[in-house]
Formats: C-alpha cells, structure tokens, sequence
C-alpha cells in the first residue's frame, strides 16, 4: 500500500501545509511583537489601526489568503479519492 | 463551509467578542491563530485521511482509529473523550444560544434557555445532518455579510476609527497593546493559542469528520480557498466589533453579550434580526452535529461494536433517541448556571479533545510504525497531563505560561513515539498505511 501514487502527492501537499503554518506564525509574531512592543503613546496608525495590527492581523491575514490561492492554484494535484477509479499500484 | 459553521459558532460569535470585549486587541490578534485553520487540516489531513477513511469505510473519527489500530482499547477511550470534552463544548453552545434569545425577547437567561433547548430537539428530530448541510452555505452567506454590516455600524457608531481608538485609549492604553487589558496576556501565552485553535484543530472529531466528507480533490481545494477567506475575515470582523463596542457601549455586565447588544444598538431592528439569526442558526448546526456525534460514538462505537452486535436497526434507532435525550437533558442541567466567559468553556473542551486525538490521528495516517499501543498510550498520557495541568492552572495559574493545552501535546507526542517503537515486534503493520 505504500507505493501508492496518491499518498506521495498527500504527503507534499501536508509538508505544504506546515509551511504555509510556519509563514503564518512567523509573520504574525514578527510584526505583532515586533511593532507593539513599544509603549502604546508611541504607536503609530495605518488607517486608524496601530501599526503592529494593521500589519499582523490585517496584512497577515490577505498575506495567507493570497499564499493559499497560489498554493491550490500552482502546488496542489487533483486526484481521485475513492479507490480502484484510476491506476492504483499496490 | 459547513466546517466553518460548526467549529466557529457560540465561540466565534459570542465568547470571542466577549473578551475581546473586557480584553482588547490583544485578544483579537490571538483570535487570529485560527485564519491557519482554515488551510492546515485540509492540507495535513487532506487527501490521505480522505482515501484512508473510503478504505476503511469510516464515517467518524472513531471508525478511523478502530481501523487504523484495529484496538478495542483505543475505540473505547475514543469515545469517552469525545463524551467528556464534547459536553463542555455542547453547554457552550447552550449557553449561548440562551444568551442570544434572551437578548433578543428580554425573557430571563432560564426562559431563554428553555425555549433553546425545545428548538433544538425540534430541529433535531427534524432535520439531523441533512439539514444541516443545505443551509450551511446560506448560513456563511449572511455571517459574511452580517458581520461586515456589524462592523461598519459599529465604526459608524463608535464616530470611525480614530475617534474609536482615541476613546480605546484614553479609557486604557493596554487595550490597544498586543498584550491585554492588564498587561497580562505574553507573547508565550498567545503563541500558545497556536497549538489550542490554530494547527492542533486537526485532532477535533467534529472537523476531522468533515474533512472526510469531501466528494473529490476538487471540492477539497475549493474548501481550502474559502474556508480560508472566510474564517479568517468572520473572525477578524467578529472580535474587532468586540474591541470597538467598548467605547459605543461601555459597561456591559456580561460580555459574553456584546455582539446581541451591539447589533440592537447601531442596526436598526430588523437588519440586528437578520445579523443575529445567522449565528443562532449556525449554534443550532452545532448543537445538532455535536449531539449527532455524541450520541453516534455512544451508539456506534461501543453499544453496537461491543455491547450488543445483533441489535436491529429498530432497536438502534430507539437507542440512539433515548441517547439524545439523555444527552440534550444533561447538557441543559450544565448549561444552567453559565460561567463568566464561555469561551473558556469552549476552550476547555478543544484542548482536552486535542490532547486525545491529535497524534494517534496525525501519526496514525503519516508514520506507518504507529501501533495501538502506542495509540492507548499517548491518548492516556494526553488526557491525564491534561486534566492534571487543568486543576493546576486553575489553582495557581498557567504553568509554564502557556496555554493548558500545550504540555499534554507534547507529552502524548513522546507517549505515542517511545510506546510504538518500545512494542514495534508486537504488531503486525498490517494496517499501516
């Protein structure tokens, strides 16, 4: 059952997966504790927001939106879910 | 869509607001650990646990491990975790569907409750899962949409954003720090919410299960773009209205009823009607898979499997109801004399049904020397470290500083690993996948 086709394809497609986690918190970290660190009189603001939010949540956010558009777009394979529809080497 | 609904509801729209409420941006920006959800179980359990579960002919996490482990052991300690933890998170959803009709009729928080309680059991009987899926899609449509609208009246009422963060921080600087009201909340502790409702969510049965369901890759990678988008802007909008009702409506006695008292603030009462219907609906879908789950391990999983194999489908279908009902009664009874944040409630329930699950799930579909014995091990270890570490905190506060959910994670990594590998001679990895 390991040499199965589809599972080497599942397999990368979760490594894909931890990266995109890995971006995700590294990027919300760095700007969240990055800019809000300072005390809040010396915050600045981007569109009212403090910048450390405007950065983190709301950038961080259309950020992991658009990785994961190109993610499915560009990195992830259509397979058949069920068993015996398509080649299938056991 | 659907997983959106159901891992989202009461927390989402009342607890997370609420204190983001008392609490401020901080919580909003540990609010947002959960935008990874919407990604990262489609991708880790994905395709494999999709092809898997075909295989094994699963229909429930349960039915997943009993053929990976092939462990009466195992299916028996699934079940109870799921019908421990599974309660906690059922009562909050009780709780605040109570807290939505009661801040709609004016009735008192019982009343409320009540008249949740015998729609519940209506829709129950009813409709079961199929209704559930047909009006998910609506249900997102208007949550979408609503929380925008709520959002925006909620800017408008507040005087705009400057105005709003102006107030924020006059009335307390912390409020506009990442690090809470009263200076409390560390980068550790939040960091930690990573694990509680970011990447751990993949060893929640209620969203394993619908991570199966999906009827090809197609509609998987759909879900993956949406799932995405919209959890991440429902939870941004949501508790960004939590922070922002603060200057608008100050003073609010329980929190956890900022987003009903907000709506019939700054919309006019029947856009507050349609904004507010969407998360009550989307608790009933909860309340309704989460009952549907309870009951089935209950049924499924131990009466049928190993009390009485025999039993006819007649026979089951009285069980089960008689189960519901039990279930439906005990639930109200908890959800009688509410807790001061039932986030924590929700919370709770996530990290203990995490502690159990994650890695027999994850290590069952992606490390073929996994075994049941490594299986009872780690869902033991997990389930006492974590209820251990749960009174602890609770006597004398978060060990380690981080979330209670954190240790239990690690500790039933090591049980999984050092057990399977101590009695690898032990099993035939037959089943191994």
């Amino acid at each position: 059952m390991r040499k199965d086709l589809r599972f080497r394809i599942a397999h990368r497609e979760a490594l894909i997966g931890v990266v995109l986690a890995l971006i995700n918190i590294l990027w919300w970290y760095g700007f969240a504790y990055g800019l809000g660190s300072k005390s809040p009189e010396e915050y600045t603001y981007i569109l009212g927001f403090p910048a450390w939010f405007f950065w983190s949540c709301i950038v961080g956010f259309l950020v992991m939106v658009v990785l994961v558009i190109l993610t499915v777009k560009f990195l992830l394979t259509d397979v058949p879910l069920d068993d015996g529809e398509e080649e299938q080497t056991e | 869509m659907t997983m959106v609904a159901t891992y989202g509801s009461a927390s989402s729209f009342l607890g997370g607001p609420g204190a983001a409420y008392s609490i401020g941006l901080g919580w909003v920006l540990l609010a947002m650990t959960q935008v990874a959800t919407g990604y990262f179980v489609l991708l880790i359990l994905g395709k494999k646990f999709a092809i898997v579960t075909r295989r094994y002919n699963a229909v429930t996490l349960t039915d997943f491990l009993k053929g990976r482990y092939e462990s009466k052991t195992v299916v028996i300690l699934a079940a109870a975790s799921i019908m421990i933890f599974l309660f906690s998170a059922m009562a909050a959803q009780w709780i605040g569907g109570a807290y939505l009709i009661q801040s709609i009729t004016g009735l008192s928080y019982i009343g409320a409750l009540f008249i949740f309680a015998v729609a519940v059991l209506i829709y129950v009987i009813i409709g079961g899962f199929r209704a559930v899926s047909i009006t998910d899609t609506l249900q997102g449509i208007v949550m979408f949409f609503g929380t925008l609208l709520l959002l925006i009246g909620v800017v408008i009422a507040g005087g705009g954003l400057d105005q709003i963060f102006t107030d924020l921080r006059t009335e307390n600087p912390n409020l506009v720090t990442p690090y809470g009201h009263d200076g409390n909340l560390s980068a550790l502790y939040v960091s930690s919410f990573w694990i509680l409702v970011g990447v751990g969510v993949v060893g929640l049965p209620q969203v394993a299960v619908r991570a199966m369901s999906y009827k090809d890759s197609r509609s998987m990678h759909r879900a993956l773009i949406i799932g995405t988008i919209v959890v991440g802007f429902i939870m941004l909008n949501m508790h960004l209205i939590g922070v922002f009702a603060r200057p608008v409506l100050p003073g609010i006695e329980v929190a956890d009823q900022v987003i009903p008292l907000i709506a019939l603030e700054v919309l006019p009462g029947w856009l507050a009607g349609i904004v507010l219907a969407a998360p009550l609906a989307a608790i009933m879908s909860t309340v309704d898979s989460l009952l549907l789950l309870v009951s089935s391990s209950v049924v499924k999983d131990v009466y049928i499997n190993y009390v009485k194999p025999e039993a006819t489908r007649k026979h089951v279908e009285k069980v089960s109801f008689g189960v519901t009902a039990v279930i439906g009664i005990i639930v109200f009874l908890m959800a009688i004399q509410p807790p001061d944040f039932i986030i924590f409630l929700n919370l709770f329930a996530f990290g203990g049904l995490e502690a159990a699950f994650i890695w027999p799930v994850v290590l069952g579909l992606y490390w073929k020397r996994g075994n049941k014995y490594g299986a009872i091990a780690s869902m033991i270890a997990g389930i006492s470290s974590y209820m251990g570490i749960h009174f602890y905190n609770e006597a004398y506060g978060n060990l380690l500083g981080v979330h209670t959910v954190t240790l239990p994670v690690f500790i039933s990594l090591i049980a999984f690993v050092l057990v399977s590998l101590i009695t690898k001679h032990r099993v035939n990895p037959v089943n191994a996948i």
